[in-house]
This record gives structure tokens, C-alpha cells and sequence, in this order.
């Protein structure tokens, strides 16, 4: 449990809550989408970085790269799908 | 290698705050691509960097740096789709002072200016 890790920790937490206000007020569904996007990789940072708070980083940085991945294919899944319904109301 | 791993993570950090508070601020959805694809980007990339420095020779630095790499490719390319969906389904993006003209009559007025200019120079010659 080192110190400076955890005060690091806790600013990146503090960090993610300012994009989900976007996420939740956000004008258009391609700004919560993309608010969303922002949320998933700062929490892969903020598992990496928990990763070294816990002193257990060769477990915890197998679970931050699969959220980036599972962030990606959600990001790109959800592009294509509203790609699809052109003119539509936003 | 201490140090600089600790300079690296907090230029990161910095970066990460520039990108929450740019996705807050900026004003309308194309200008808010610029926080995700671009600084959150840079921010992340550096706080990885520095955790792998920090880390020293392990495989865990291998997978950080492979984190690292795949951050670098795919945060851009999400927003790029993100803001290709926005495009193609006529998301209007913002003007200073509100919206004068629609963009299929901007198109419309550039494309005659263009063609009209072409026809002076054709005169001429």
C-alpha cells in the first residue's frame, strides 16, 4: 500500500466523475456514447494504477487490458449501429 | 527511475484532467472528440509509461506496454467511428453565433462559386 499510488488512485476517481455528467446531461447520444468511451479508459488507468496499490499488479493488469478491450468493441459496436439509421432523430 | 517514472504519471494526469474538463466545456459534440481522441489519449499512454518504468524488467511490464500500444491505436479509432456515425446521420455541428445556413446549402453555395469561377476563367482564356 504505497501512499503516493493511492493519492494518484484517488484523483483518477475523482476524474471519471466530471465525464459522467456528460454521460448523464449530455445534449445528443453521440456525446454520452463518446462521454462513456472517456469513462472506460480512464477506468482501465485507475485498475492499472490499483494494480501497483494492492501490490498485485500481474493480476490486475490482465482485468485493465481486457476492460480496454471490452470498452473498444462497445465503442465501435455502438458506431456502427447508429451508423446504420441515417437521418434519424438524435 | 523512480523520478522519472512519478514525472511521467503526473504529465498524465494532467492530460487526464485536461480531457475531463475539455468534455465538460468544449461546446458542442465535434469539438469534444478533440478531449477524447487527443488528450486522453496522451494522458493514459503516459500514466502506462510510467507504471511500466516503475515496474522494471517483469512480464507485467510487457502486458503495460502492450496496454500502452493498444490504448495508442484504439482510443482514436473509436472516436473516429463514433464521430463518422454523428457525420453520416446529419448531426449539424456548432457555428459561433448560431447557424446561418444549413450545410447542404453551404455545399450547394460553395460548389456554384466554384463552377462559376471556372467558367470566368474559361472566358478569359
Amino acid at each position: 500500500m504505497d501512499v503516493p499510488f493511492i493519492a494518484v488512485a484517488v484523483f483518477v476517481a475523482v476524474l471519471i466523475l466530471l465525464p459522467l455528467y456528460r454521460v448523464l446531461a449530455g445534449p445528443t447520444l453521440f456525446d454520452r456514447v463518446i462521454a462513456a468511451g472517456l469513462i472506460g479508459t480512464k477506468g482501465a488507468v485507475l485498475l492499472a494504477i490499483l494494480g501497483f496499490v494492492y501490490g498485485r499488479i500481474d493480476m490486475f493488469i490482465d482485468l485493465a487490458l481486457v476492460y480496454a478491450v471490452l470498452n473498444f468493441i462497445g465503442t465501435i459496436a455502438t458506431g456502427k449501429y447508429l451508423e446504420k439509421r441515417r437521418g434519424g432523430k438524435l | 527511475m523512480t523520478i522519472l517514472a512519478a514525472i511521467l504519471v503526473f504529465c498524465g494526469l494532467f492530460f487526464l484532467t485536461v480531457s475531463s474538463v475539455g468534455i465538460i466545456r468544449l461546446p458542442d459534440f465535434y469539438t469534444r472528440t478533440h478531449a477524447v481522441g487527443k488528450s486522453e489519449t496522451l494522458g493514459a499512454m503516459l500514466v502506462i509509461g510510467g507504471l511500466a518504468i516503475y515496474n522494471g524488467l517483469e512480464l507485467s511490464t510487457v502486458k503495460l506496454l502492450l496496454m500502452l500500444l493498444f490504448i495508442a491505436l484504439v482510443n482514436p479509432t473509436a472516436t473516429h467511428v463514433i464521430a463518422r456515425a454523428a457525420i453520416r446521420s446529419a448531426l449539424q455541428p456548432w457555428v459561433k453565433g448560431g447557424r446561418k445556413e444549413s450545410v447542404e446549402s453551404a455545399e450547394d453555395r460553395i460548389v456554384e462559386e466554384a463552377v462559376s469561377e471556372i467558367d470566368d476563367s474559361g472566358k478569359k482564356a
